[in-house]
């Protein structure tokens, strides 16, 4: 999975309802307010828009630096005939691999919520097992196995395999959110098997099929490593290339790229807005039927195939390789270990600042829910829809003209990481505060401690689920993360990421493979801790049903 | 039981006489608080003297929650002054932040930190040391939890997470104690006894306290004195045996479900009802048509004919503990239509038995509107 744009939407922020209604509406009407004393903005919402408008930044800077370069570059850039042959790669790919994960990630999701399928918890493990594997290295394990498959076909492939997942776990979680008895009132009324999917439980999963695909294009927008190697060519691949060779035409084109994942974005804010979270006032448990012997071979089959090539066939490849080159090319312990330091290290800083960044922004939207407040917030998710690469190119532009000490600097790559992740923490930290009444801190408050004492007593304690699920979501996804990490890493260090895209890019498969294995294990830590999290959540140990929750590359 | 018009307990108990040389515990000077166009807190009067029970009784929307919001300090007046001990705490000019007010608050369902045992929660406002120890413990034994001390909320009864939420806020030694329906996340049966409860545990430790609620009963049970609110105003104020002997207003008796409210004609004095005419208490300046109140104690029901008495049947019937609770109508026909009267009676009567019933005035009656 690419580094950006991989949050299934948590229509959960906005969809949950606040603890108590009729105090905020009051709340609501107080915006209203000209009463003197209250014009003082509360320091969360001070905060929070500072916060904002750093996730904001690279966009402005992206709009500075093509001004610098002169429009009249950026119009040559983008109107020779190399960027229409890109728009229509970059097009073609978005619509041919949302089509097969749609199919991919829909099919599975049913099969695991409605048959009573053998061993359905672990293929429910495995299914989503992808989502910890970098695009990257799963384009390189088809690649170095398979050198014929590349281009058009290869990307789609890869991708695939990569990003059913974003597809099928909101899916997932509408199908287990519809009540099922709709589906037995429709037979009732005389609709066969197949008119009941169509008519009635594609109706339900519609918003979480969209909202998948969404992310899905995004994903495929931002991707650079995967294509790379399996040279096929991007708005991003280019944009990248150009950044070597001739910066100005790079942010030129690294703005239709830009223009193209905000509009992605927004067509995801439709589409979770119009979520109805109507789901059977009681929970029942799940109906599952029992498929025929041969139709159950079928499914069993298909689900041996998709767990083969999309999580058998990367490992047992990353493991062939080593074990084939043990004694000739494989790293030297030490150099392995200086890079899984640096990356835990830029990692870990980054989880840290996003997760910190992310409190005053949750707060600020969850307890002042006044419609500036409410925008500000939306803001905050703007940088979800800008590649890697993008926030990577302001983030050198803006160090090179005002801040050059920065440049090539750890702080810089940790802030990137930061920023780039902002909205996957914010997710994470949302649903702990809505969940978390306000009357706590109050209750502090009138037990005699300010606002502060209150804040790390009481509220950090309350949240501290969310700002670990914040960090770990965080963590694992700058360790995978490419582009930015090329583009921004310190002279003279290296990481899992930069050490795997060396030796790979010089055909040493044998080298990059301990790198990738570890980077794996390492993102797959904090994706148990999420995975443990988000199951604790979900039983309801809180007394929230339905939440949708965030979920991750 | 308030239909019958029984004494309560809070009335059997004489709220003590503020000292003359002591402030108020509480004094609020025409408060008022509106959000936009929508006033909530209109101008409110009010005096707690130290030691009393205040219950603020008002239906959902009336204002009482933001009330108690200005009086903790989690929400600003915006007209008016909240004196507390005599102190300005918010006025146009100052305002004294939450932490510095020294008032326990115990919101709806408690609130207690999850993250903490009783005995912390307890403890979280005063300050650390030998203190402490002995305030969690002296807390605790008020409201009789010892055994509890090292649960977490969660492992709490609804009954014992308010009894610990009072105990959070008593532990500060306030000068004022504020309850949000503090019991209406209970079930019935549990709510009566836990009155009980809190009210005792309030008076032992000499605690002012302003409760706001919904429910009537549990306001006339609780209080010293009873502020109803209605349209962010003070309807009236009074002692519980006050409020129920003498309701400014026909909604207020309706309110407090003190008998049966029926408009009729007035003639000489007197309201002319179904079952008979009656003597009005009071204001001579009713017009030709009033809203009057029967009690349940101001009706006699007899089982054999009687002189004085006019012909009703029973059209229900309820047995509670000792009395019947009746509906009466007038007359003797089983088609004849007309109100109900709500009454008290010492034997059990059937649905459909005729007696005969005399209503003892003067009765209260208001101008119909």
């Amino acid at each position: 999975m690419s580094g950006t744009a991989t949050i299934v939407p948590a229509p959960a922020g906005d969809a949950h309802p606040p603890p108590d209604r009729r105090r905020l509406s009051l709340r609501h009407r107080h915006s209203h307010g000209h009463s003197h004393h209250r014009r003082r903005a509360r320091p969360s919402t001070v905060v929070g828009a500072m916060v904002v408008a750093f996730t904001l930044a690279p966009l402005v800077f992206l709009l500075i630096d093509a001004h610098h370069a002169g429009w009249q570059e950026v119009h040559t850039v983008l109107f020779r005939a190399r960027s229409a042959m890109l728009l229509s790669n970059t097009g073609k790919l978005v619509v041919i691999v949302c089509a097969t994960t749609a199919v991919v990630g829909t099919a599975t999701a049913w099969c695991l919520e409605r048959l009573a399928l053998p061993a359905r918890r672990l293929l429910a493990a495995l299914v989503v097992l992808p989502i910890a594997f970098p695009d990257f290295v799963v384009g390189y394990t088809w690649h170095s196995t398979f050198p014929w498959i590349h281009g058009l076909m290869g990307a789609s492939l890869v991708m695939t395999l990569t990003s059913y997942p974003l597809v099928y776990l909101p899916v997932r979680a509408a199908l287990r959110r519809a009540d099922p008895e709709a589906e037995g009132v429709a037979r009732s009324l005389g609709l066969g098997p197949w008119e009941t999917f169509w008519r009635v439980t594609m109706r339900q999963v519609l918003s979480g099929l969209a909202g998948g695909c969404l992310l899905v294009a995004l994903a495929v927008m931002a991707e650079f490593g995967a294509f790379e190697i399996l040279r096929f060519q991007t708005f991003t691949t280019e944009v990248f290339t150009e950044f070597q060779f001739d910066p100005a035409a790079a942010s030129a084109l690294a703005l239709p790229l830009a223009m193209m994942g905000l509009l992605v974005l927004a067509g995801e804010a439709v589409v979770t807005r119009r979520t109805h979270p109507t789901g059977p006032t009681v929970s029942r448990d799940p109906v599952r039927v029992k498929p025929s012997t041969s139709a159950g071979a079928g499914v069993l089959v298909a689900f041996g195939g998709l767990v083969g090539l999309a999580v058998v066939l990367p490992i047992a490849t990353l493991i062939g390789w080593m074990v084939r080159s043990q004694r000739t090319t494989l790293p030297a312990s030490t150099s392995l270990a200086h890079a899984l330091a640096s990356t835990v290290g830029y990692g870990a800083g980054g989880a840290l600042l996003a997760t910190v960044l992310a409190v005053p922004v949750a707060v600020m939207a969850v307890r002042r829910p006044h419609t500036l407040q409410r925008v500000m917030e939306r803001g905050a998710y703007l940088v979800q829809g800008l590649p890697g690469v993008v926030v990577a190119l302001s983030a050198v532009f803006f160090t090179t003209r005002y801040a050059y000490r920065l440049y090539q600097s750890s702080t810089l790559l940790i802030v990137v990481y930061a920023l780039l992740f902002l909205p996957l923490a914010l997710v994470c930290v949302k649903v702990s505060v809505v969940q978390t009444s306000e009357s706590y801190a109050e209750v502090s408050r009138s037990l005699g401690r300010g606002p502060l004492a209150s804040f790390a007593l009481i509220t950090v304690p309350l949240i501290a689920p969310g700002l670990a699920a914040g960090f770990c979501l965080v963590f694992l996804s700058s360790v995978t993360e490419l582009t930015a990490t090329l583009i921004l890493i310190p002279i003279g260090h290296h990481t899992l990421v930069t050490q795997f895209w060396a030796y790979q890019g010089a055909a040493a498969y044998g080298a990059a493979a301990p790198y990738a294995l570890v980077m794996i294990l390492v993102a797959g830590i904090p994706t148990l801790l999420l995975n443990n999290w988000f199951a604790r959540r979900a039983t309801g140990a809180t007394g929230t049903t339905g939440t949708t929750l965030p979920v991750l590359t | 039981m308030t239909q019958l018009g029984t004494p309560t307990e809070a009335a059997a108990q004489p709220s003590q006489p503020p000292e003359p040389s002591k402030p108020p515990a509480l004094r609020l000077d025409g408060v008022g608080r509106s959000y936009g166009a929508l006033t909530v807190l209109d101008g409110l009067d009010l005096t707690v003297a130290d030691g009393q029970i205040l219950a603020v009784l008002g239906p959902s929307g009336s204002g009482k929650t933001t009330l108690l919001r200005v009086i903790v300090g989690l929400d600003r007046a915006d007209a008016g002054a909240v004196h507390l001990a005599g102190r300005v705490v918010d006025d146009r000019h100052s305002w004294v932040r939450p932490e510095d007010r020294g008032v326990g608050y115990v919101p709806q369902e408690g609130a207690l930190f999850p993250h903490l045992t009783v005995a912390a929660n307890i403890g979280f406002g005063v300050r650390r040391g030998r203190d402490r120890t002995e305030a969690v413990a002296e807390t605790l034994q008020l409201v009789g939890l010892v055994d509890l001390a090292g649960r977490y909320p969660h492992q709490l009864s609804g009954g014992q997470r308010q009894r610990v939420a009072l105990a959070r806020a008593l532990a500060i030694k306030p000068r004022l104690v504020v309850l949000d329906e503090p019991f209406s996340s209970l079930d019935a049966a549990l709510r009566a006894g836990l009155r009980a409860e809190v009210a005792g545990v309030l008076r032992r430790a000499g605690a002012t306290a302003v409760v706001v609620t919904h429910d009537q009963d549990e306001a006339l049970s609780i209080a010293d004195e009873v502020a109803v609110l209605r349209g962010g105003r003070f309807v009236q104020i009074g002692a519980p045996a006050d409020l129920l002997a003498a309701p400014v207003d026909p909604d207020i008796a309706a309110f407090l479900e003190t008998g049966t409210l029926l408009t009729v004609a007035v003639d000489h004095g007197r309201a002319v009802t179904p079952w008979g005419d009656v003597a009005v208490a009071g204001s001579p300046n009713l017009g030709d048509r009033a809203v009057i109140l029967i009690r349940p104690g101001q009706i006699r029901v007899h089982t054999a004919p009687q002189q004085t008495g006019r012909p009703a049947r029973v059209t229900g019937s309820e047995y509670r503990g000792g009395v019947s609770l009746v509906r009466l109508r007038a007359g003797s026909d089983d088609d004849q239509d007309g109100p109900d009267l709500l009454a008290g009676s010492d034997e059990p009567l059937a649905t459909g038995q005729a007696v005969w019933i005399e209503i003892i005035g003067p009765i209260s009656a208001w101008p119909a509107t």
